[in-house]
């Protein structure tokens, strides 16, 4: 089937397969291998990515389904002055030490910045309770729950300032 | 002038920026040229005699490269897959060692034993193609516990093992420890299991490999976290490749926790698949596939008995335990529950006389072997868990048994019963530090608010010892190790003064591009940032044993700094001939070699510039260039040790446990990076209270399927079952390595289950309820709490 979409600020267009998942299409077409399969029954995380600005398990969702939307993976995440920039959240994880083997990370920062999006002032028990569908075996997720209220507190710093710089 | 990125600097990863912007390599992501598919066709059986394989639908589909079954290996005169420990039994006879093909022929001895290996152009293919495979079994009785493996007239995992017994080991002066009981005031008994668990990695097992003909050069890359020992396991033992033609590459690895420390089958058949094919092959586990092809932990079945006098000394100390080795003996498996278990079960504790003996059974189960602690939470859980029962006999507090019971400080180098001589430590100093942080004293209030709320609140403690930097290799040869167990590490320095380490350990998430370099700053006085740590790759890497048993840095880090050693010795030779003055006047400081009393001096950067550039140089006396290689090994293993204080709350109605709040005091010798130390212990805490909190592995007892076998049932750890953590070190110095190190990688894990179920264990201590075991589940809690309440029925 032929696919229109709109991956990390490209427009692309795919002739797959209707039963191709996203995270294959990401992983196996556009060797966009950041977004990472860590499990074969939607529970682990490590597949998140946006579509249309929502996070989603990439292993969840056929390609297909995919049309039309624009999908930012790991890899289409810039700070607010574009190029090289680390985003806000991407620092967060690398300050507060919230990443060890590596592999949950793309997925974690991707769901945290979906959950920063929707929470200003968020409280521990918040961040853990959005993490019910992420998984990481390695920090025993203390880190990455400080990175998240740390990367949520910076962005927020940044829009406000940006509006106030509007303003 | 102190050293910003230097020995107990805080300072943040090297590593991160690859993965926080999805740029890690891991060996699922490589792509390369004309590159198949392969996926394993597995048993559903648990024991099986395998009748044939008709695999001609899969061969008429196009796009299907082949089908190989273990036949084809047979045929191939392809070895079996090695044991890397072979341990002696109480006979001195050695353990039975049967063979484990890489994939099964004639019998299948688990649910998920290869058969056969399915490749084709593409994943989905492979998949389809594997599906239509016929195998025809003759399915035969299975054996899933250890007590039932044991019994008279069990299903033999083995035909020549009619009794499932691997090997029945012991450690201890049984007749001492018998004398110990006699005398003894008061005998505390504790039966408990030791649940398996599933390590689950986040990132799952993978294999590729590729065969060059032009150089007749085979290349595998695999998520290991020895690539080292599995190029000369799978070369040597296995697929009979010369070494110099072999190359193991693990990149990037997604977790290990010891799951991926074992030369696993597949990557052997992967690597003769892609050899006979001429193809590059690629497998990637699927993580329900993952459940039942990679080595589980844990599994004992315990009983244990504490011999004390009237005061509550403790006087011996007698365990038998039944370990569950599953269908095959993995690579480390034999050793696990025995040199790792039985020698740790003197703790921090004077017990004069101890006994221990170990069955290790065959059962019709995924193969068990070295997780996360790997033998030493399982002592630490028993030995804990009787001291709470000896407290709670003889009416005495749990910590003051154990302080009256424990090693003290100015008795170290301390000699214990089974083997170990703890070289430092300073277990009454953690106790104390740990029993302040975690407001023990404060417990009784916090007790009655959750009374008042209609709660069971608890208390548990737990202190342990743990044996790591594995390992002397002398005295792991006489307790088996077929191989050595010391690691090297190569210290180049560039003409321009950076540097490059490439060092035999791996490093999957525990930070050791920017611990190992932080070494290496300490001692040249050069920032971290000019340092590169390379590892996982055999062509690039001299030699090493890898990472595991916490001794990258304590085996590794002392190869390093031996290295650098070498390389400022080689620095102030070349700086005495530069500065024209005798070598033993040469000081290194601060990044500079200096003339004693002058102010003479070269900074490190010109001394390498005149090793590579070599117009004035002593070349009489010394080769040019500035690298520098060692090889060390451990005169004994090193004793991190600590106090862990747990505190939860259980609903009775629900049978949930809270985990409240979790206090970590250990001792882990010198600390290079307090953050990433810090990081660690988060990990491996969680990864305990896992154990004692959700994680099962559960089998069917009759068929012998994994009824836990992916995330919809197998109860990870997630966000919300921990509290925040709080975490100090309070360390004494490794005496016999120079940085003074210990490790951290496996004190979290060895602490946490004793110290979580101690707490529970409090919390129900009203209803009369001394023990429960793992996990504790709010269904198994609830029934206890159902049980103990309800009346006891008439006689
Ligand atoms: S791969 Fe595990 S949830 Fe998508
Ligand atoms: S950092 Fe390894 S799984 Fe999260």
């Amino acid at each position: 089937m032929e696919l229109k979409l709109n991956v990390n600020g490209r427009n692309i267009k795919a002739d797959v397969p209707t039963e191709m998942l996203l995270v294959e299409l990401l992983r196996e077409r556009l060797g966009l291998t950041g977004t990472h399969i860590g499990c074969d029954t939607s529970q682990c995380g490590a597949c998140v990515v946006h579509v249309d600005g929502v996070s989603v398990k990439s292993c969840t969702m056929l390609a297909v389904a995919a049309e039309g939307t624009r999908v930012v993976s790991i890899e289409g995440l810039s700070g607010p002055g574009g190029g090289n920039a680390l985003h806000p959240m991407q620092v967060a994880f690398h300050e507060n030490h919230g990443l060890q083997c590596g592999f949950c990370t793309p997925g974690m920062i991707m769901s945290a910045i979906d959950f920063a999006g929707r929470h200003t002032a968020p409280t521990e028990a918040e961040v853990r309770h959005w993490l019910e569908g992420n998984m990481c075996r390695c920090t025993g997720y203390q880190n990455i729950v400080a990175s998240i209220l740390a990367g949520t507190a910076a962005i927020h710093a940044e829009t406000s300032t940006s509006s106030m710089e509007a303003a | 002038m102190g050293n910003v990125t230097g020995i107990g600097a805080s300072i943040l990863r090297k590593e991160d920026l690859r993965f926080i912007t999805g740029r890690g390599n891991y060996v699922a992501d490589i792509k390369l040229p004309g590159m198949t598919f392969a996926v394993f066709v597995r048993s559903p059986h648990a024991h099986a005699k395998l009748l044939g394989i008709d695999a001609t639908a899969a061969l008429a589909m196009e796009g299907v490269v082949a089908v190989l079954t273990g036949a084809d290996m047979k045929a191939d005169n392809v070895g079996g897959i090695p044991c890397g420990w072979g341990i002696t039994g109480k006979d001195g006879l050695p353990m039975k060692e049967p063979p484990h093909p890489a994939m099964a022929y004639e019998k299948v001895r688990h649910v998920g034993d290869p058969v056969a290996l399915v490749i084709a152009e593409t994943v989905d293919l492979a998949r389809l193609a594997a599906d239509s495979v016929v195998v025809d079994y003759e399915s035969l009785p299975a054996v899933v516990g250890v007590l039932e493996a044991l019994r008279p007239g069990a299903p033999a995992v083995f035909e020549d093992i009619p009794d499932n017994l691997c090997c029945d080991w012991e450690i201890g002066d049984r007749a001492a420890t018998d004398k110990a009981f006699a005398g003894a005031a008061h005998v505390a008994k504790i039966s408990l299991v030791n649940n398996r668990l599933v390590g689950n990695p986040m990132e799952p097992r993978a294999a590729i490999a590729q065969y060059e003909r032009a150089t007749d050069r085979t290349t595998l890359w695999s998520t290991s976290q020895f690539p080292h020992v599995v190029k000369l396991l799978m070369g040597n033992f296995v697929l009979g490749i010369p070494q110099h033609k072999l190359r193991v590459v693990a990149p990037d690895v997604g977790g290990g926790f010891g799951v991926k420390q074992f030369h696993y089958a597949e990557e052997a058949v992967v690597t003769w698949a892609a050899r006979r094919l001429g193809v590059p092959v690629k497998w990637v586990s699927e993580r329900s596939e993952g459940f039942v092809s990679d080595a589980q932990g844990r599994d004992h079945v315990s009983e244990a008995e504490l011999a004390l006098d009237e005061t509550g000394k403790f006087l011996g100390l007698r365990v038998r335990t039944l370990a569950n080795m599953g269908g095959y003996l993995s690579t480390f498996g034999p050793n696990i529950p025995t040199n790792l278990y039985g020698p740790l079960l003197a703790g921090v504790y004077t017990t004069p006389a101890i006994y221990c003996e170990v069955k290790v059974v065959f059962t019709n189960t995924v193969p068990v072997d070295a997780y996360r602690g790997a033998g030493r939470p399982e002592a630490t859980f028993l030995l804990e868990r009787l001291v709470d029962v000896a407290a709670s006999d003889m009416g005495m507090d749990r910590v003051a048994i154990r302080r009256h019971n424990m090693i003290q400080t100015s008795a170290y180098p301390y000699q214990t019963p089974v083997m170990m001589e703890y070289d430092s430590g300073d277990p009454s100093g953690c106790l104390d530090r740990a029993l302040a942080l975690g407001d023990w004293d404060g417990f009784a209030a916090r007790r009655a608010e959750s009374a008042k709320r209609g709660k069971y609140r608890g208390i548990g403690l737990a202190t342990y010892v743990e044996a790591c930097g594995l390992a002397p290799s002398r005295i792991a040869g006489r307790l088996g190790a077929r191989g050595g167990l010391y690691e090297s590490a190569t210290v180049r320095v560039h003409a321009t003064g950076d540097v490059t380490v490439l060092i035999g350990t791996h490093c999957h998430g525990q930070g050791h591009e920017t611990t190992f370099a932080q070494i290496v700053s300490d001692k040249l006085g050069i920032p971290a940032d000019k340092i590169e740590v390379v590892f996982g790759d055999t062509d690039k890497v001299q030699f090493g044993m890898g990472t595991y048993g916490s001794r990258s840095l304590s085996v590794g880090g002392s190869a390093l700094a031996k290295s650098v050693d070498k390389v400022i010795l080689k620095g102030r030779k070349i700086a005495a001939h530069l500065l024209e003055a005798g070598e033993p006047d040469i000081v290194f400081e601060d990044g500079k070699f200096s003339v004693a009393g002058t102010d003479r001096s070269l900074r490190f950067d010109e001394i390498c510039l005149a090793a590579y550039i070599p117009h004035n140089y002593p070349l009489e006396v010394l080769e040019p260039g500035l690298e520098e290689q060692s090889f060390y090994d451990p005169i004994n293993f090193t004793f991190p040790g600590g106090a862990h204080v747990a505190e939860v709350e259980i609903d009775p109605d629900t049978g949930t446990v809270d985990l409240l709040s979790y206090v970590a005091v250990d001792d882990i010798g010198t600390v290079i990076n307090p953050m990433i130390v810090a990081g660690q212990l988060h990990g491996g805490i969680t990864q305990g209270a896992g154990q004692a909190l959700c994680e099962s592995a559960v089998y069917d007892d009759a068929s012998g399927q994994l009824l836990s076998g992916s995330f919809m049932d197998y109860a990870m750890p997630r966000a919300d079952i921990m509290p925040n953590m709080k975490i100090l070190t309070h360390s004494t110095r490794c005496t016999h390595n120079d940085l003074g190190v210990k490790g951290c990688g496996e004190v979290g894990t060895i602490g946490s289950p004793a110290t979580v179920i101690n707490a529970v264990v409090d919390a129900l201590s009203p209803l009369g309820i001394t023990h429960v075991d793992m996990p504790a589940a709010p269904n198994r809690i609830w029934r206890l709490i159902q049980a103990a309440g309800l009346p006891k029925a008439a006689e």
